[in-house]
């Protein structure tokens, strides 16, 4: 499967997919208007790698901001995780959040209650 | 004008005002925006965790306004706008106030207040619990929304959506949404 590489802009974030690695991580920015055109390449890819996934996924989430419309694509792309989690594969979220940013802690924690994937809060000092 | 927020804003608390917008609210206002609005706030080292709240908040109303707004009435002033919009950012005592304009439809008026009431009269407990039941359970709509937009502003600033509707004519109203994002502690 050929990786997915985005470079980040102020509005979307960067991406990079690996499936060779298992490694995933989404980091920066994420308040498109139009959220859906920038997250379903990111879903459809994960429709893909779903089908053959490597024993152990980890994803990384480092946002500083996103936006409503973000929320719900997120949730999208954390469900294809939970699916490839309920086939018995082992899949990792770590939901990093900058020091005092208690909204983000808070947002981390709507996804955990909503997901069945183990997330991990990890808290950046600067 | 009676809807013109400009005179919304009481005299005295003009010389606060840090981005004054009106007119057409597209992708491009909306970054622009941003930008400003962050930029002012690093230059005064307003604390992180309030800076974000702002431009959490900001973004969202921006957003509010670029997937919902109605049409302007076909007597306004400026017919150009498709996406009809005020902004206000102002610098208060303990924080800011984002003060966002827009017409709405007569048809769309009880629909919208029934939301925000909804919204005003929960505690932040149901606020949060709100926002998750429609994160999970309500698809993006093809204007593009999340429905989350207010509830999220709701719930990240603590306080209650003060707002009003002033009519224009018979047809339209004109809505004000007046944001307060402090600092106080949430609960």
């Amino acid at each position: 499967m050929e990786p997915i590489i985005i470079e980040g802009t102020p509005k979307t974030p960067t991406v990079k997919f690996d499936a060779s690695e298992g490694v995933f991580e989404i980091k920066g920015r994420s308040i498109p208007e139009n959220s859906v055109e920038f997250y379903k390449p990111l879903v459809d890819w994960l429709d893909s790698y779903k089908e053959a996934p490597l024993a152990k996924t980890v994803v990384n989430i480092k946002l500083e901001y996103f936006n409503t419309s973000s929320s719900k694509c997120i949730l999208d792309v954390f469900k294809k995780l939970e699916a490839i989690h309920k086939a018995k594969n082992e899949v990792e979220v770590n939901w990093y959040y900058e020091e005092d940013d208690e909204d983000m802690l808070e947002a981390g924690e709507d996804y955990e209650s909503i997901i069945r994937v183990p997330f991990k809060m990890i808290e950046i000092v600067e | 004008m009676g809807f013109d927020i400009e005179n919304y804003i009481s005299e005295n608390d003009k010389n606060n005002v840090i981005l004054f917008y009106k007119g057409n609210v597209d992708s491009d206002v909306i970054n622009h925006v941003l930008d400003t609005v962050e930029d002012k706030m690093v230059e005064v080292n307003e604390q992180s965790k309030l800076r974000k709240k702002v431009y959490n908040v900001l973004v969202e109303s921006l957003q509010n306004l670029y997937h919902h707004v109605d049409r302007v009435p076909e007597d306004f002033e400026d017919q150009t706008a498709e996406k009809y919009g005020m902004l206000v950012v102002q610098k208060v005592d303990n924080g800011y106030k984002i003060i966002t304009g827009n017409f709405v439809h007569a048809e769309n008026i009880e629909k919208l207040e029934e939301k925000i009431k909804r919204i005003n009269r929960s505690s932040q407990d149901e606020i949060k619990e709100l926002y998750k039941f429609i994160l999970n359970h309500q698809r993006i709509s093809a204007k593009g929304g999340g429905g989350l937009g207010l509830v999220d502003i709701a719930r990240k600033t603590g306080n209650k959506l003060d707002y009003s509707f002033k009519p224009y004519n018979d047809k339209y109203s004109f809505f004000y949404l007046n944001i307060l994002v402090d600092e106080r502690e949430q609960s």
